[in-house]
């Protein structure tokens, strides 16, 4: 069964953006930009500053209408909903920035991040009755396995805001993770990370996609583009100018003259 | 008709004072991003300045007018130094509540020293209304109108046609680059409170022998403003001087044809009614958020 | 375990009080300053917990007060039919019941609005909408008797066996139902906050961004929140009326709000004790001031800590004490797990 579906199929698709534009008061910031996220796949999204990455994020997760074209998950729209509603059909982004509650304990913020597997509302919090405590412990238990799947099992009782950049970028991770996402944007996890950290990251991502969870990605470090993605599009000024395997990408002569000729030389530096 | 005019003529007076009060509030909240609750208080020393040099000194009113905007900007650049410098940095929440507790004392302050009788400024104008067609005035009034619209044309030519106005405005929009080319933020922020808070001092001295100088008569009045400031848009300039006369046509009008009970709640009931149809106030350009 | 008992080891000191402390006067400003304190508790639910500036929570308050008054007194209306309309007298926790709900529809709408307009916008139609109320207590004359206030509002009852409903006239008894509303409220906060609810709420606070991309429907918890909010900030209102048994438009004060802010504030936003703390702090301070100080120089004063305290301790007094006492405690714990803390430092170094 499994040997036949590989054989004969590509696999479904996730996400599929489609003549997606967005102008700011005159401005283009994203110009008819349509590609495809396989199932089960790592999709990178890369270009220079300012060519439209997070503006793309934004809009596929619902923080911003895009002024035409459509985002379809499996098939349904994604353009009228709110970011809440996205979540709640499993698509998932991390913040190039903060992508944490600093004012809570680490735990809390994988917790706070589980909001959708729980059930308890007012009445329930309220009049505590035993499912909502059964719950409770239900939910402790899955965060404190969010938290060693990410390598943070002895921070739990720590304030968020006082980890170490490295681990706030992994409780970024492991709090998307807790929302159970069956597609996950990552935007930027690797900003500002050592290359040992690096690398650990690229490892956690790889696990992620080995549970079942589609990545798109959008990220500056080119050794971590090219060594997890399967497909890479290459943004330049709002459009799409090149999308293929991460060898075709870095042997292509647009994306090389746009951008990449100093990336791939800075990455095999 | 006639009382239609009347009614037109007075909201025009008032706008005149609104006006100059707004301008201060929404140029201190766009510059420094501070929701100054202690610009009542401004208004309300400003009054009693007003009512110290010209009712107890037997100082001309004019030149007590004067006086009284000069000790407001002292005031108010003392605040800025004190109390705001310091908290360089902090959220809005943060220095709002400072100056909700700097609003406070000062109230209390008013209280202390002139005590809870209501004082009143001597009127150096004739009583006699001035009669215009079917329009009458009290010349008091037609001096206050002109002086809010010298104010308002002088505060313009500053900000717009003098190098001083040129760099608040370049703090305005970017204090970083602002640094970088020379400007100096720290001394365009006590500036622009010190100016912000002379407007209000002036606002309240040249009502002082209209109404009746209190404690708490800047209570209301800040309110008003922050009503004013939001139909304009926080921080939009000309917004406010047509907030501060949107104000006064919708409570002359609504006092004089609906209910002149709810004379000072028009103004509340207009920005809820403005801001459920535009979030950003009647003028302002539509914000970044998050 | 301390820290778990110790709330409960308040109330049963504040439960016995009245047993040995029979000083009138004491015991009503303990009683007014209980009923801010659940006023400073609900607030704090919105201001601490999801972190919106509210500067109009007296409006709650004030229609609590208002609504319980009008629907225990009665009152008749002429809305312009043939037929003025007609209200008897209601039972005074029918009343009571009935403010509480007025302004949790309040809250309801205001939770609404809130997310349409933020930050300094939101403060300010807080603000402008206790003016609005404060109007119309002072004109709808029919209704409220206006600056004349609503006189003989009958004291809230309490059911005792074989004697029916007994009306709460002695201090002592007003005290103790006040404590227990105090408690009832803490319990309720306590409970919420600990919750999915809570975490929920407190994400907005932190990073709201981040709460919506995990599909907390944010618009939806601010409105619970304010609901519930606004609610017991109305029962607040209602122990009032009852209590001091008047009530006029100066209920919607300003400063009445402002008070409520500053004990939220000064006692630690955002936890669960701080309105606490900082309640009684600020309920005592102007009667030890009393014999010392004029009003005025009490204000004075009152600005004055206010400020200081932003600049000094602008987390709050219980924060700052909750610091002290873990960093005392918290050293052998944290030797005793450093071992363990670089792991993944040296699994990221690999």
């Amino acid at each position: 069964m499994s040997a036949q579906l590989a054989a004969t199929a590509t696999p479904p698709v996730a996400l599929e953006v489609r003549d997606i534009a967005v102008h700011f008061s005159g401005l283009v910031a994203i110009s008819r930009m349509t590609f495809a996220v396989p199932e089960g796949s790592i999709v990178s999204l890369i270009g220079p500053n300012g060519a439209g990455k997070t503006t793309a994020f934004n809009v596929i997760t619902g923080f911003l209408k895009p002024t035409a074209g459509k985002i379809l998950y499996h098939g349904t729209d994604l353009t009228r909903l709110s970011p809440d509603r996205i979540a709640a059909l499993g698509v998932v982004r991390t913040f190039q920035r903060t992508s944490i509650f600093g004012g809570c304990s680490v735990l809390s913020n994988v917790l706070t991040g589980m909001h959708q597997r729980g059930r308890t509302e007012t009445w329930g919090a309220l009049l505590r009755p035993r499912w909502v405590g059964d719950e409770d412990a239900r939910l402790e238990a899955e965060a404190a396995e969010i938290l060693d799947f990410v390598g943070l099992q002895n921070r739990a009782d720590e304030m968020a805001g006082n980890l170490a950049y490295g681990e706030q970028r992994l409780l970024g991770i492991a709090i998307a993770l807790a929302a159970a996402p069956k597609l996950l944007l990552l935007d930027e996890p690797a900003a500002g990370l050592n290359p040992s950290e690096t690398e650990e990251f690229i490892g956690v991502v790889k696990r992620i996609r080995d549970r079942g969870v589609t990545v798109l990605l959008v990220e500056h470090d080119m050794k971590m583009v090219m060594g997890i993605s399967d497909t890479v599009v290459v943004l330049n000024h709002g459009r799409i100018i090149a999308e293929g395997t991460p060898e075709t990408i870095q042997h292509d002569p647009d994306v090389i003259r746009a951008y990449l000729g100093q990336g791939v030389k800075h990455a095999e530096a | 008709m006639p009382e239609f005019l009347q009614h037109l003529a007075n909201a025009v007076i008032l706008g005149g004072t609104y006006a100059l009060l707004g301008i201060g509030l929404t140029l201190i909240f766009g510059i420094m991003r501070v929701v100054n609750f202690t610009h009542g208080e401004l208004y309300t020393f400003g009054a009693y300045m007003a009512f110290m040099l010209a009712g107890m000194f037997g100082l001309n009113f004019f030149a007590s007018l004067a006086l009284a905007a000069t000790l407001g900007m002292a005031l108010g650049a003392l605040i800025e130094f004190a109390l705001l410098r310091p908290l360089k940095g902090a959220d809005i929440d943060t220095t709002m509540l400072v100056m909700i507790g700097a609003g406070i004392a000062m109230q209390a302050g008013e209280q202390l020293m002139w005590g809870g009788v209501a004082k009143s400024v001597p009127n150096p104008f004739p009583t006699e209304p001035v009669v215009l067609g079917p329009v009458s005035v009290g010349p008091i009034r037609l001096f206050v109108l002109a002086v809010a619209v010298v104010l308002l044309v002088v505060f313009y030519l500053l900000l717009n046609r003098t190098k001083l106005g040129i760099a608040m405005r370049a703090t305005f929009q970017d204090p970083d680059t602002a640094a970088l080319m020379g400007v100096n933020n720290g001394l365009m922020y006590t500036l622009t409170f010190a100016i912000g808070s002379g407007l209000a001092a002036v606002a309240g001295a040249l009502l002082g022998p209209i109404f009746v100088v209190t404690p708490t008569m800047g209570d209301l009045v800040a309110l008003k403003a922050f009503a004013i400031v939001i139909l304009g848009g926080l921080g939009n300039i000309p917004g406010a001087t047509i907030g501060g006369f949107v104000l006064a046509l919708a409570e002359e009008f609504g006092a004089g044809y609906l209910s002149s009970g709810y004379r000072d709640a028009m103004g509340f009931l207009l920005i809820i009614a403005v801001l459920l149809v535009r979030p950003q106030g009647l003028f302002a350009a539509k914000e970044r958020i998050g | 375990m301390t820290a778990r008992l110790l709330p409960w080891l308040f109330v049963a000191f504040m439960a016995v009080l009245p047993l040995w402390m029979h000083d009138q006067y004491i015991l009503y400003v303990l009683t007014s300053t209980g009923i801010f304190i659940i006023a400073a508790m609900s607030l704090n639910l919105l201001l601490g917990y999801t972190g919106q500036l509210s500067l109009g929570h007296v409006a709650f308050f004030g229609i609590g007060a208002y609504t319980s008054a009008l629907l225990s007194l009665g009152f008749d209306l002429d809305l312009g039919g043939a037929e003025p309309f007609v209200l008897d007298p209601q039972p005074v926790w029918i009343a009571f019941l009935g403010g509480i709900l007025m302004a949790a529809v309040f809250g309801w709408l205001i939770g609404r609005l809130a997310f349409r307009v933020r930050g300094a916008y939101f403060v300010i139609v807080t603000i402008s909408f206790a003016q609005v109320m404060r109007m119309v207590a002072l004109n709808w004359v029919d209704l409220t008797e206006g600056p004349m206030a609503l006189n003989n509002i009958p004291p809230l009852t309490v059911w005792w066996p074989g004697e029916g409903f007994v009306p709460l006239y002695s201090k002592e008894h007003y005290y103790l139902l006040v404590l227990a509303v105090g408690v009832l409220s803490y319990v309720i906060i306590h409970r919420l906050v600990q919750s999915r609810v809570g975490r929920a709420l407190i994400a907005l606070r932190e990073n709201e961004s981040l709460a919506r991309s995990v599909g907390i429907n944010v618009t939806r918890y601010l409105v619970i929140a304010t609901v519930v909010s606004a609610g017991m900030a109305g029962a607040a209102g209602g122990l009032y009326t009852h209590y001091i048994r008047i009530v006029d438009p100066d209920i919607f004060m300003f400063i009445y709000t402002v008070t409520m802010v500053i004990m939220v504030i000064t006692g630690g936003k955002g936890t669960l004790a701080g309105p606490v703390v900082g309640g009684l702090l600020f309920g005592f301070l102007p009667e030890v001031l009393r014999d010392v100080a004029r009003p005025e120089v009490q204000w004075i004063i009152y600005g004055a800590v206010m400020i200081v305290i932003i600049f000094f301790l602008p987390q709050g007094i219980v924060p700052a004490v909750g610091k002290l006492f873990s960093r005392k405690k918290k050293h052998p714990r944290h030797d005793a797990r450093t071992p363990t803390a670089p792991r993944i430092t040296e699994g990221a170094s690999s």
